[in-house]
């Protein structure tokens, strides 16, 4: 698969691109690293209080719950209903959505069909809520207008293009 | 509004469990959750430590001054009544270009001077303008070329491909942008033929 030289292809343009700029690409390197481990430091905590708190809510029963409401439109629709807290969970918390990935990975695998669906949308969707909080907030922007709707129609057409491009591209 | 979640989750799930009748395994969950959220943590360790320092480089050789300069007919498109010159634009496509290659600590600064720069363009009133709406709207439906978080994950539970998913992110991502700037597009011209 030609895909398979996209990643270590980026990492070379990235080398190249320094060392024609005379940037010390090394020192780059750390710098930046260190800055990943930063970040690290500072996702443990909420990742720790998330992942016990959906570990409850999956072991209570409470997330069978959902997925089973959801399940009939799920199947109609030919999308995963072990995605579906996910989802919901998606625009309002992304440490929460996290913690709801590595729970699809864990019971389905990160290969299977819902694995890979879950891994799409997580990649291509954001906090919606926190950035419109942080944008706006920072701005002293009250009246949001139209944002809120336009952004979760982009979240929900996020999801179902995960599912689809799934099925066409990797099945 | 992390708090409400926090406490609502860990609620319902104690009531649900009474419900249910598995109170044995949510107590097991309290322990096995921590001890498993550390594990995971440590095995995302290493992949997110090489995208942070290679993203790094990238950034630093000039290739996020290139993403701006391919964005910037596109972005002048996007914000047609911006002075192609201004402040505002230049924060846009710093923003934007950031987000593509996934360093959200350097994008959410310059969002915030983006918007700040589209507010004193609005007259520094207090609703957002339709530009604000565009951008974010951008920044929620998050195009990133290379989603190293996902990848760490996928990774350390195992897959055999972790960046197989790549072209299904970019055409998602893809599409959910072009629905919201769509939406943002609609309700635009609806408001104009209000006032």
């Amino acid at each position: 698969m030609t895909f398979d030289f996209f990643i270590p292809g980026f990492i070379a343009t990235a080398v190249i691109f320094g060392l024609i700029k005379k940037v010390s690409v090394f020192d780059s390197f750390t710098a930046g690293a260190a800055q990943g481990l930063r970040t690290l430091y500072s996702l443990a905590p909420t990742l720790v209080g998330l992942i016990v708190a959906v570990n409850m809510f999956k072991s209570s029963g409470a997330s069978d719950l959902i997925c089973g409401a959801a399940s009939p439109l799920c199947e109609a629709l030919g999308f995963p209903k072990e995605i579906v807290p996910m989802v919901i969970l998606r625009p309002v918390s992304g440490g929460g959505s996290t913690a709801l990935l590595t729970e699809v990975y864990k019971d389905c695998g990160p290969d299977s069909f819902a694995g890979e669906v879950a891994s799409v949308l997580a990649g291509s969707t954001e906090t919606t809520f926190y950035a419109i909080a942080v944008y706006f907030g920072s701005a002293g922007i009250k009246k949001i207008r139209h944002t809120l709707f336009a952004a979760l129609a982009a979240d929900f057409t996020a999801a179902v293009m995960a599912a689809v491009t799934v099925k066409l591209i990797l099945n | 509004m992390m708090n409400y979640i926090f406490a609502g989750i860990i609620i319902i799930s104690l009531i649900c469990a009474f419900i249910t009748g598995k109170t044995q395994a949510l107590s097991e969950a309290v322990v096995n959750g921590a001890s498993e959220s550390v594990k995971l943590l440590m095995t995302m360790a290493g992949m997110l430590t090489l995208w942070s320092g290679i993203m790094e480089v990238a950034d630093r050789g000039g290739l996020t001054k290139l993403l701006c300069r391919i964005l910037s007919p596109v972005l002048n498109l996007l914000f047609k009544n911006i002075d192609k010159k201004s402040r505002a634009l230049k924060y846009i496509s710093m923003n934007v270009s950031a987000n593509l290659l996934g360093i959200g600590n350097a994008a959410t600064p310059f969002g915030i001077q983006a918007v700040k720069e589209l507010k004193k363009l609005n007259g520094e009133s207090a609703a957002a303008s339709d530009d604000m709406v565009v951008f974010v709207v951008m920044n929620t439906a998050s195009i990133q070329l290379i989603p190293t978080m996902v990848a760490a994950l996928r990774q350390s539970y195992g897959s055999s491909r972790p960046f197989s998913i790549l072209p299904c992110v970019w055409i998602s991502s893809a599409c959910a942008l072009a629905v919201g700037l769509f939406i943002a597009k609609i309700f635009k011209s609806r408001n104009k033929n209000d006032l």
